[in-house]
This record gives structure tokens, sequence and C-alpha cells, in this order.
């Protein structure tokens, strides 16, 4: 994986998604948790739990989080072009929280997410479920379920979507989402 | 005092306009005076030589209003400062309007005012004494005392007068005495607390108004107790096209009325008070552009005779609120001439007729014998440099006050030498 | 290089002084901003952190309560620490001048100045004179702007309307004076509105008014006739230092929103007032707790809009990074 961008189709994606599921159901039960909530971090995080909420046939509706509001570098590199506003449609108290996003690194974002749940209610527990894990964590967060491992800090990985989802390894953000098919 | 030197301006271009002179020649100075112009007089040693080859040489200017801050507010300005920078814009004779603190409503204030000059030295300053006493508008001001202690005009300022009634018995007095009156041309109603002209500008900014019926409605009142008195009026620097029309016609109609207009109402409107340029707030306010044209061509006409600097320079903090609180008024001694050739350029007006405006055109006014160059005339010479393209700048100011709106203008012609009673008082080096 | 002022070098906020001069896409973007900051409000926690650790001062020259507790709201929602002043009772009147003032509140690190003051061109005045991190939002200058007001009505207008550019939209009542009237207009010919019409006595219509792009009445029915939107102003009685209206009875009957207008206006048409209401001069409490009325609806996003519009005037220039 140096240098080289490779990609992963929509087919690869969906077998990934499905192993999480998977998972994801052996977790739930070995914790004894019946209905679980489930929030996406938008954009890529929100595809991907689109497909989780599905397949797992969770009852409430997807919550989504835009975590502009509670990012770190706001003063340092602006507001997000398009905010879209974050929709949790169910209360959070005492519910067990299933918090998705496509690519872990830093983990940033998943401390700015939680921050946002947190303002929204108190969980009796939120898990964190990643599509790609990769190097390069500044705080200490783990997920719970990732699909892969991406090693080394100088790939960049994107998830294009929403459909169809395809994972693109070795390319700047900018550039994977131009030449996205579709 | 030493004597003044004896100096002789080589082959410059006389303009003249009080004698209609235009021609390239030499002139003769001595003791103050125009010895001789043309020929060396016999026997004339001359002390001092200006090459004043490819330049212009006029009458030193004729400003008929300025405000000197001198007494009462020298935290703006004083005597020495400012006519140090009329000698550096070629101004030789400026008239100080009364405003100052104490009013000059007393000889003793003139006094002091003409005693400021002479040390000064730099140009001769007339002061103008107020037409009621303390400016307050209700009582009229001893206008024999003050014509005897050798005010050469009288007038309110921008202050009102109480009343019509109180206006009519001040021109009857002054006239009585034959002295002349300035008028600022302003119904205090109409104004009410306006800033800039009532317009599109100052509709979009939401600042408050002056419509120009403010000062039509004065022009009209003013005419008609001209007449009713026969004093000697002079409106001080009109700005609406209105009142222009109505002035003419007076004129027309054999009116002993004459008016001015500041150099800056021919150069900018009411656009230029966009993004609340404070530089740009003065009353007068600027007008729209029909206006404009319209005071172009009245100068051009010659109803408006005369071009004055308005000069009102300001210490910074003046200019550093917000726009309604901001004090009027532009420090415009050293854009006189400057805007007054760029006419020229324009085309509004010949090169002649432009100097006419800021020289005999006032000294008629005022009925003076400066704004002349004839042999005999006091030496007050202005030469300039024609060809030469300045910028204007806060650093090359010499008037205590740096507020203008025309920094960073580039102009056309620039004053080379200034000779105050045949001394040279500025040199551009 | 109008209004330049307000934008930095890539053309986004830096100071939110006037709506004049703001683009379609600047004015959509506020609007879109605020829509995401409207949720906040109905959370457990009405606050995000996205302004936390910084430090912003209301300066009211001018009394209002109402703006200021919105803005001080706002300012809380975004975690920001505010600074409350009434200017109007201390400083000035110890002498001290506006730029004073200015300088000892930079000293003290403000970062974003919020001004009322009750002559136009001040919070022009201070953006221009304050020191470069500084942001300035006008909340209210004299006659000139007040535009994050016109701003939550452009939002009001979105959130019942949708698009603007079928709209007819009405201005009625004090326009000479009211510098709300003056932001709407900007705003609304900004978003490409069919049509604005300003309703109003001669007394208390600028003559130009047309120059800002609007059709002037003076008759209401005539006026009001098919709008989508009416828009009421307030009569500044503290205003009316001439005499601008023979008596508020004849304005009311004259100028007045009673519910027998209400069937001139469009079958869907909204009624708005930038508030506080006088019942009975500018409109009847049948129409002001009307179903047509969104009056309270304003107030609410009026919280939503200025942390959209102090948010986006503290951050950072666009660095062309990555998100």
């Amino acid at each position: 994986m140096m240098g080289e961008a490779q990609a992963l189709g929509s087919n690869e994606v969906q077998d990934l998604i499905a192993r999480i599921a998977n998972e994801l159901r052996t977790d739930l039960s070995q914790r004894g948790i019946l209905d679980p909530v489930m929030i996406g971090i938008h954009t890529g995080g929100v595809w991907v739990a689109e497909r989780l909420h599905q397949i797992l046939g969770i009852r409430e509706p997807l919550g989504s989080l835009d975590i502009s509001f509670y990012r770190d570098d706001f003063t340092r590199i602006g507001m997000h072009p398009l905010v879209r506003p974050s929709s949790i449609p169910f209360s959070l108290e005492d519910r067990h929280v299933l918090l998705v996003d496509d690519v872990l690194q830093s983990g940033r974002t998943v401390r700015a997410a939680l921050n946002e749940i947190f303002d929204y209610g108190r969980p009796a527990s939120v898990a964190l479920v990643t599509l790609v894990e990769r190097d390069g964590r500044e705080l200490p967060i783990e997920p719970k379920v990732s699909g892969m491992r991406v090693e080394g800090c100088d790939n960049r990985v994107t998830l294009t979507g929403p459909n169809p989802l395809n994972l693109i390894i070795g390319q700047t953000k900018r550039e994977a989402r131009a030449g996205s098919p579709g | 005092m030493k004597a003044a030197p004896r100096t002789a301006i080589l082959n410059g271009r006389l303009i003249d306009p009080a004698n209609a002179i235009d021609e390239t020649t030499d002139i003769y100075v001595a003791e103050g005076r125009i010895l001789a112009i043309g020929e060396r007089p016999p026997g004339f040693e001359a002390e001092f030589f200006i090459d004043a080859l490819d330049k212009i040489v006029c009458p030193g200017l004729v400003d008929l209003n300025t405000h000197l801050r001198e007494p009462g507010q020298e935290h703006k300005a004083t005597i020495a400062s400012e006519t140090a920078a009329a000698a550096k814009a070629g101004i030789t004779t400026l008239c100080c309007a009364p405003d100052t603190d104490p009013v000059i409503d007393t000889p003793a204030v003139i006094e002091l005012i003409r005693r400021r000059a002479k040390q000064s030295g730099k140009a001769m300053v007339l002061p103008i004494g107020a037409l009621t006493q303390g400016l307050g508008g209700e009582i009229i001001s001893e206008m024999a005392a003050l014509k005897e202690a050798g005010c050469v005009a009288v007038s309110n300022v921008h202050r009102p007068l109480k009343n019509t009634l109180v206006e009519r018995r001040a021109l009857e007095y002054a006239a009585t005495y034959g002295l002349l009156v300035f008028l600022r041309p302003e119904d205090q109603h109409l104004r009410d607390n306006g800033c800039v002209h009532e317009g599109p500008v100052a509709t979009r900014l939401g600042l408050p108004g002056i419509p120009s019926a403010a000062e039509c409605v004065a022009v009209a009142r003013d005419l008609a107790l001209a007449a009713q008195t026969g004093a000697r009026i002079h409106f001080r620097g009109i700005s609406a096209a209105t009142s222009l029309r109505m002035i003419r016609r007076a004129q027309g109609d054999g009116l002993q009325v004459s008016a001015d207009v500041p150099a800056h109402q021919l150069h900018l409107t009411e656009l230029d008070v966009d993004q609340f340029n404070s530089q740009c707030h003065v009353m007068p306010p600027l007008r729209t552009l029909q206006d404009r044209q319209a005071l172009r061509e009245g100068v051009a006409a010659g109803v408006i005779s005369a071009i004055c600097s308005d000069h009102q320079p300001h210490e910074p903090d003046a200019k550093l609120v917000p726009f309604p609180s901001t004090a009027p008024g532009i420090s415009a001694l050293e854009t006189l001439l400057p805007l007054t050739l760029k006419l020229v350029e324009d085309g509004v007006l010949s090169l002649s007729d432009a100097l006419a405006r800021v020289t005999a055109g006032p000294a008629a006014i005022l009925g003076i014998a400066a704004g002349r160059l004839g042999v005999g005339n006091s030496a007050d010479i202005c030469i300039f440099d024609p060809e030469r393209d300045w910028t204007f700048t806060e650093d090359s100011m010499i008037s205590a006050g740096h507020n203008s709106p025309f920094l960073g203008w580039r102009f056309t012609g620039q004053v080379t030498h200034t000779l105050f009673e045949g001394r040279i008082v500025y040199r551009h080096s | 290089m109008r209004n330049n002022l307000q934008l930095n070098e890539q053309g986004r906020l830096r100071h939110f002084l006037s709506i004049d001069g703001l683009d379609r896409a600047l004015l959509t973007e506020i609007l879109d901003t605020a829509e995401s900051f409207a949720g906040v409000g109905e959370r457990t926690v009405k606050k995000v952190p996205l302004l936390r650790g910084k430090v912003i001062a209301n300066l009211f020259f001018e009394t209002s309560t109402r703006t200021r507790t919105t803005f001080e709201l706002a300012a809380k929602r975004l975690s920001a620490d505010v600074l409350n002043l009434n200017i109007g009772t201390s400083s000035t009147t110890k002498g001290e001048t506006l730029l004073d003032t200015l300088r000892n509140l930079e000293a003290m690190q403000v970062d974003m100045f919020v001004v009322r003051h009750n002559e136009s061109g001040s919070a022009h005045f201070i953006a221009q004179h304050a020191a470069p991190h500084v942001s300035v939002i006008n909340a209210g200058d004299g006659r000139h702007a007040h535009p994050t007001q016109a701003m939550l009505d452009m939002f009001t207008i979105r959130r019942h309307k949708g698009e603007f550019h079928h709209l007819k939209v009405a201005i009625v009542g004090d326009i000479l004076h009211s510098r709300v009237a003056r932001s709407q207009i900007a705003a609304l010919n900004s978003l490409g509105v069919e049509e604005v019409r300003v309703i109003a006595p001669r007394t208390l219509m600028p003559g130009d008014i047309r120059a800002m792009g609007v059709h002037p009445y003076t008759n209401m029915e005539e006026g009001i006739r098919g709008a989508d939107v009416v828009i009421m102003l307030r009569l500044q009685r503290e205003r009316m230092q001439g005499a601008f209206i023979p008596s508020e009875h004849e304005y009311f009957r004259l100028f007045g929103l009673t519910e027998r207008r209400l069937d001139l206006l469009h079958p869907e048409a909204i009624v708005m007032h930038p508030g506080p209401i006088n019942r009975g001069v500018e409109m009847d409490s049948a129409v002001a707790d009307g179903k047509r009325s969104v009056i309270l609806q304003q107030v609410t996003f009026g919280i939503a809009v200025r942390m959209a519009v102090m948010s986006l005037c503290m951050q950072a220039p666009d660095r062309g990074g990555e998100a």
C-alpha cells in the first residue's frame, strides 16, 4: 500500500460492512443490549451507518451528527462550508449508542462527537464503530468494532458515496471524491 | 523688518486677469511693489533673480473664506501655521472668518489677529467682522467700529440669525457704513440635524439629510432683503443649482450680489460620502452631480466670481467619531490652486478665467487692490510650474490640520515660489 | 470597493455591518448556517463549544433589552464569554471618547464587539478602528442598518416560503427613520424577491427611496394587495421629534394592519414585526396574535441567526485546507 492509490469496490465495502454487522451482533448480545440506537457522523459515517442500521434492523430511526460546531480547530481552519444540522430523533437518556464513523485516525472527530452526544443527553453507553482504523491516534479513543486496518500515517483513506460506496487509499480526499464513479 | 529686496522675475508667462495680460515677460519688484513689467527700469540692480522660464507668474491668490482658529482654537491651528500653509499654496491674501473665540466683534480681536499675521509675515490676513454680537444672531454688532478697525466685511458665518427682522436690521446697518455682508444661506429649520445632502446616498446610509431647499429658501429670503435694504451681499459657499439660478436672475435684475463656491464643491459629490467618509463631511453638504455641473457652469459664466478654499483645519480627533458627530470641513488651503487648475484640465474654463476666480474675482468682491499685478501694486505673486505632476500627501502638508479628502490625489501644476509684499515667503525645494 | 470593510481577502465575513454589498451566496450561507444552529435550542444542553474561550462585548450605546438579550443568548450558546456594557450611562458621560472605550476593551482581550449606537455609520467607524483580530457586529446604528434583524426576518420568510424569487414583500411604516427597513430592503433585493414595496405617508418616506429598488405606495390597500409577506415597522414614538403624523389614531386608520385588511393579502401570507409592537397603532391585537402572525418565531430564529453571524465572523480565514 505504498505510493500507489488503491481502491476497494462497492462489493468489497459491502462485505466489510456485513462483517462489522456480524461482529456488532455478537458484541450486543454479549453485552445484553436488545434495543440500541445508532448515530452516524457526517458524511461518510452516515453512509456506513445507513447500511448497518438496515442490516441490524434497529428500531429507532438513524441519528446523524455534524460535529462542525464541536471541532477543536475551528479558529484555525474555520467553518466547514456546508454544516448540516445534527439530527437525533430520539431521546438519548439511558440508551446504548452505536456511534459510526468511516475512518478513525486522530480520534478528534470522535471526541467532538462524544461531546455533542452528551449535550443531547446522558446515554447508558457509547460504542465506536468504524469502517477503517488507522494509525496516528492523538486521543485515548479506540473502536469497539472496525472493518479493516490501514498501516502507516502517510496514506489518506477516503470513502466516496453514498451510492455506491468505494474506499480509496493513497489519494487526497479531494482527488478521491473528484474521481469518484457515479 | 528689513526692506524687501529688489527682485527680478525673468522669462515667466505672466497671467494677470485683472489687467487682461497673458504674455511672457519680466517683472521687476522693489520696495514690496511691482516696479516695472517688461523693460528693466534704468538703474535697477536686482538682489534676487527668479528664473521663471516655462512657469506661470500670476497674482498671489485671494481666499474669501478661511478659519484660522486663532484666537481660541489653537489646538486646531494658528495664524502662523496657516499663513505658512497659505504661502506654500500661493495664497497671499486670506479672509479670516469671525467664529474665533472670542469672536471678531471688537476692534481688540481684530488688532490681535493683525498683529499675529504681521509677526508671521507670510500673507495678508483680512478679518471678517461678526454681523451680530458674539455671533448670537440677535443683537447687531458695532459695525462702524469694526470697519474703522479694518474689517472689509461682516458675517454671521454658519450661525443662524434669530429671525428675518434681525437680518433686515443687520443688513440696513451694514449698508449704512457701506460694509459688505457675507451670508451663508441656510434655513436652520430645514437643515434640522442633517449632515449630508438629502438624496439617494443619505437614504441608503441612513444619514439625516439636508435638502437643497434649506439653501434655496435662504437665498430667496436674502435676495429679497438685499433688494429691500440696499445692502451689498455676498453668498458664501453655495452648493445647489437652484440657488445659482436665483442669483443669476438677481444679478440680471441689477442687484449688487456676488457668490463664491468652495473648490471641493466643484470636484466632489454626495457619492464621495459613501462608506461614511468623514473627510467629505462639509457644510454646505456635497450635493448631486447635476448640482456640481451647474456650479461649474456658474463659475465659467462668472455668476460665481470667486472660488475659495473654505479652509477648516481640524485636529485628528475631530474626525475620529461616527460620521454625524465629526466636525465638518476640509483643510483646504493647499488644494485651492490645484483644484482650480483641475477645472482647466477638465475643460470647464480657460486658464486665465480660472486664475481670475482665485485672484481678481475675490479681490473685486472685497473691493481691495489685491489679486492684480499692475505697476504699483503690492508684489504679492504666485509662480507655479504648470507641467509638474505631484501627489498630495499628508507628509507634505504645512497646515496644522491634515483633514482632507484629497490626500492621494494627483495634480498637475505646483507652486514653486510665493512672494508676499516683495519677499519670497515660499520656495519649493 | 464598497463595503469591502466587512469582507476579508477571500470574500468571507470579517465584520457584519450592513447588508449592502453582500451577495446572495453569502446571505444564503448565513441562512444555511443559522439553520444548523436552530436545533441547538431544542436540546438538553442548549449550547455548542464553537467559541469557547472567546470574549464578546455587547456595546450598547442605546438601550435595547430585547436585542441585547438575544445577542447575549446567541453568544452564550456558542460558549463565548459575554460582557454587557451599557455605555449610554457610563463612559461617554465621563467624557471618554468612543475610541477610548474601544481601546480599553481591546486591552481586555475582547474578540468581538456587538455594537448598537444612535448614530449612522458608528459600526463602520468602530470596525475601521478596531484591532485586526477583532470582529464587529452591527446591532443597529442610527437610521442606517440593523443587518442581523434583517437576516432573522429573511430566515423566517425562508422557513415559511422556501424560495424568495416569487415573493412580493410589503414593508409598512416609518421607512424614513428605520434602519430595519433599510437592511430588509437590501437583503430582499440581494436574495432576489420579485417585488419589494414600501408603504408610508410622504413624511415617513425618503424622497429617493426608489433608488433602493423598491416601489413606494402611500395607500395601504394598494400596497399590500396580493403581498406574500407584510412587515409592519414599529412607529418609534421617541423619534417623532417633528409632526410627522397628525395622530396615532389617523395613522392606525390609514396604515394599521387590521383583520379586514388581511383579506387583501395573498391567502398564504405571513405577517411580521420586528417588535416591540404598539398594539392599536401598527396592528390590531387580533392580527398580532392571529394565525398569520410569525412574530414570536422571529424572536426565536433571531438567536440562531445571530449565532451564525457571530461564528462566521469569528472563523479564521479559509486557508483552502481540507476539512
